[in-house]
Order: structure tokens, then sequence, then C-alpha cells
């Protein structure tokens, strides 16, 4: 397991966190979380639920602060920001919420443009046209007129992904694109994140549980646990790792590591952090 | 591991100081978001950046506009009803011809803005409470903020201003309805003519009852749309969440009206003889 540097990024490092600790009443949800990603990388952060991923997420987009730790988004520190300084770094990356998180009194369309509005001086007609655009990128041309209601769910992830890339952003963060979608609408949503990457050079941080989508999309791979980073490096490096968790996660297996069976009481202690020595010694 | 809790005789006075820890909570909440408020509602347009007028007009139609049947509907009633309990009791001192006047004053300085409020409180604050929550539990909140765009300036500011311009609206709506109230119940049953229900309405009824009145559907406006907006923002816990924040939003919106309501009567008839 490859593990970053202590201290600030180097130059083609567009994210990296040091040492994270976040608690919630008492219980670390995150100990000690490091990774970096370089830029035109995609980073997958995986593990089961209740891991840490999301909260993870979070703090990297300035929705919670670390307890402990240091964040960097394009070589600036962070970690201390408040919502005012955060706002200009905000403008520079895109969120794709797990829901698409569209705004349901809008359109499309509206949804679409509403950060070309807020955040830039371009003409309304040029405006529409990169709108446009954008629901083509992601392969929904002609539905700008509907309201959120009117879509599929994955289509409404497309239209959170097309609001996401409005501004051009040079890092785009996922929150579960595959969760809720099938098969087929899965696949599409892992190829507009490889499309990005091939065509804009977008950097992305992926957060899913989904193993076949992050083996596909990922140059680099985190599995939480926990709380704790378990395995970092590679998809290779992560595939022939020798943990015995991180390959009940590959094979899906129902029992393992993380026991089929559990009680009312072990699980308190687990969310506590005081029986990991015992599923980890199993 | 698991940990049985006897009862304890200090439980009650435990439940107490919760409810008076979530009412300082609720009113500091309220507070800071109001102050928010202020600075992209007033100071925030002097450095360019408005309020979205297009919001703020959908809000005026949503809570002002469609408030108009119930407040007027229902201020018609009271005024009616106000109008015969107040005739048959003053007719017992053979003053019954001056029920227009009682009607009148109640109304303009107490009962049009009080009523009109409380209706808005259940309309249109639980409308706030359960779409804000709803957006919240949607990660639409999020998304704004992850957008370099602040929540208060998009959703709370349309609500606030709306709210502030029409309440006092409405509240003279409430007056106007009452006192037509009251004149129906005055000519179906006493056949008063319209000029000596007039005369005798308004020789009472002075601007200052009408502006103290409005005066108040001002301030009531903050205090539905603050206390509505916070308990919409601040849910947590998915559907049950959204349904609670509705409610308290209600209940919070109705008792802060009333306790309001208590202090401005105490200032404007009692300190400054108004």
């Amino acid at each position: 397991m490859i593990i970053p540097e202590l201290g600030p990024p180097k130059e083609n490092i567009i994210v990296k966190a040091n040492n994270l600790v976040k608690e919630f009443e008492g219980r670390r949800v995150l100990d000690n979380v490091s990774f970096e990603v370089k830029k035109g990388e995609v980073l997958v952060i995986m593990g089961g639920s209740g891991c840490g991923k999301s909260t993870t997420l979070r703090i990297l987009i300035g929705l919670e602060k670390a307890d402990e730790g240091n964040v960097w988004l394009f070589n600036e520190n962070i970690t201390a920001y408040d919502d005012k300084q955060f706002d200009a770094i905000r403008k520079r990356f895109g969120v794709l919420f797990q829901s698409g998180a569209l705004f349901n009194s809008m359109t499309v369309g509206e949804n679409v443009s509403l950060p070309l509005h807020q955040h830039t001086e371009l003409d309304e007609n040029v405006i529409q046209i990169i709108m446009r655009m954008k629901l083509e990128m992601v392969g929904l041309t002609g539905f700008e007129h509907l309201k959120p209601a009117e879509i599929s769910g994955g289509m409404k992830k497309r239209v959170g992904l097309a609001r996401a890339i409005a501004l051009d952003p040079e890092l785009v963060f996922y929150d579960e694109p595959s969760a809720g979608l099938d098969p087929v609408m899965s696949a599409v949503i892992d190829e507009l994140i490889l499309d990005l990457k091939k065509k804009m050079n977008i950097t992305s941080v992926v957060v899913t549980h989904h193993m076949d989508s992050a083996f596909k999309i990922a140059d680099k791979m985190v599995m939480l646990y926990q709380g704790r980073v378990l395995a970092y490096g590679t998809p290779d490096e992560i595939r022939n790792s020798d943990d015995p968790v991180v390959q009940q996660f590959i094979s899906g297996s129902a029992d393992g590591p993380i026991p089929y069976r559990t009680s009312r009481d072990l699980y308190l202690q687990t969310l506590a952090g005081i029986a990991e020595e015992r599923i980890d010694t199993r | 591991m698991t940990n049985i809790r006897l009862p304890s005789i200090l439980d009650p006075v435990a439940i107490i100081g919760k409810k008076f820890l979530d009412i300082i909570k609720l009113i500091g909440g309220v507070g800071l978001l109001l102050s928010d408020t202020f600075f992209w509602g007033i100071i925030a347009p002097l450095t360019g950046k408005f309020p979205d007028r297009k919001s703020i007009e959908k809000q005026l139609i949503d809570e002002g506009v469609n408030s108009v049947p119930i407040v007027g509907l229902l201020s018609f009633t009271v005024g009616l009803i106000l109008a015969m309990q107040t005739s048959f009791n003053l007719e017992k001192l053979g003053a019954a011809t001056y029920f227009p006047a009682l009607v009148a004053v109640a109304t303009v300085r107490e009962l049009g803005p009080l009523i009109s409020s409380i209706i808005i409180s259940g309309r249109v604050g639980a409308s706030i409470a359960a779409e804000l929550g709803t957006m919240v539990v949607a990660e639409e909140i999020d998304a704004l903020r992850s957008m370099s765009l602040h929540p208060v300036r998009f959703l709370v500011i349309p609500r606030v201003i709306a709210l502030f311009i029409m309440l006092p609206c409405l509240a003279m709506l409430a007056n106007v309805a009452s006192i037509a109230g009251a004149f129906v119940f005055g000519a179906s049953t006493l056949d008063m003519s319209f000029a000596s229900f007039k005369q005798m309405a308004f020789e009472y009824m002075t601007d200052t009852d009408v502006w103290t009145g409005l005066l108040k559907a001002a301030v009531f406006s903050f205090l539905i749309s603050g206390i509505s907006c916070y308990n919409g923002l601040t849910v947590t816990g998915g559907a049950e969440g959204v349904g609670r924040a509705t409610t308290r939003s209600v209940v919070f919106s109705i008792f802060a009206i009333i306790i309001a309501d208590g202090i401005f009567t105490a200032v404007f008839y009692y300190l400054l003889k108004l």
C-alpha cells in the first residue's frame, strides 16, 4: 500500500487528504484517512455502508469540517476555509449527488444553466447553447423543457452530471453514481465518467460500493473499512491484495471477516470502534 | 453492553430542561438565520448581488395571492360571529347599534392581523418548512452549497421578502372582510343602512389603530418565515423529520405570534398610549 507523504501536495496533485479524522458524538467515523489524486486520474473511494466514504466526500467538497488532518484542493489547503473562502474553489469543481439533487421547481434546462446564470456574465443565448451542449454530452438532447419529476432516475443523474460539468470544472466528485440504477444505466454513467476523463482531462473522485463499476473506471482505489484506509493502490494491487476483508468485498461473499450474522451488541461496539480488533483478527 | 435505564424522579425536570434548551436553540437559530437574511436582503444588494426577482414573484403568488380566498372567507366569518356576539350583549345595555364600532376597532387593532397571521402560519409556514425540509433530504441544499450558491440567498430571502410584503396586505384584507361580515349581519338582522354602519364603524376607529395593526403583521411575517425556514433547513431524519419540522414550525410560529402580540399591545397601548 503506497502511503502519500505528509505535507503539501506536489505540483500535479489535484486532491490530497492527510490523516483525516472525524468524530460524530464521540464515534470516530474517519481515522487517519490519507490519499491523493493526480490530474486526470479517477480515484474510487469504496467500502461498505457506514465506512465513512460519504463523510470523506463531504469533507472534500467543504460540506463538513475534519476534526484533524488536512485537505488540499488545487494546491490550496482548504482545511480551515469558511464558506466564503471556499466559494472560489467550489467554482472549479462539480459534484454529482447520489439522487441527482435536481431542483424540482426548475426544468432540466434551468437546472443545468443555473451555475452559468449565477457565476458567469455570458449572454442568455450563449448560456442556452452551452446548456444544450452539456445535455448532449450526457445523451439527453431535447430534454431541456421537462421537469425532473417527468424523467427517470438514471436520466436525473445524467442531468445532475450535465449540471456538475456546466462550468467546465477541472475536477468532478461523484457520490454513488450507480446506486439505484439498472446495469445498463450504470454502465452509461461509467462510460460518461471515462469520457470526461478522455475528452476533457477531468479529474474524478468517485464514491461507490459497486465493485464492477469501480474496477472499470478507477486509476487508483482507496478502500475504507470502519473509518480507516484498509487498502490503497491501483485496481490490480487491490485485486491482488491478501487482506481477507478486501477479498470479501471483491468477491461479494455474504460471510467472511465481515460476518453474515451479527448481534446488536457487537454492532454497537463496532460503531463505537471497540470490536474492530475482534473482527480483524478472525 | 445493553444498559437498562431505570426511571428517575428527576426525569420530568430533565424533560422540561430539554424543552427549554430546544426553545433557546430555536430562538438562537432563527436569530442567526434572520441576521443572514438581513445581510443577503439588504447589504448584498448594495454590492450588486440582488435576490432573484422571479423567485420573489413566485413566492408573492404562492404565499400571498393564493392565500386570499381562505383569509377573506375566514375573516368574513369571524366578523359575522363577532357582530352577532357583540350586538347580542350590547342589546342588554341598550347599545346594540354600537356593535360596528366595537367590531371595527377590535378587528383593525387585533383580530385582522392576528387571524391572518395564524392562518398564514398554518398555510404558508407549514408549506415552507415541508418544502425546504424535503430539499434538505433530497440533498438539494448541499447541491446549492456545492455550487457556491448560498441557500439563504436563494431560498430564504424570496420567502421572507414575499411574506413581508403580503402579510400586511392580507391583514388589511382580513380587516375589510371582517368588517364586511359585521355589516352583512347589521344589514340583514338590524336593517342597518350602509351609511349608518359606516358612520358608526369609523367614528371610533383611528389611523393609529390601522397602522399599528399592519406594523404587527409585518413583524409577524418575519416570525413566521424565520421559524419555518429555520425548521425546514435543519431537518434531520428523512420523511419523519420533515413531518416533525412542519408541525414544529406551525406550533412555534403561532406561539411566537401570540407572545409578540402581547408585547406589542403592552408597548402600544400602555407604554406609548397610542
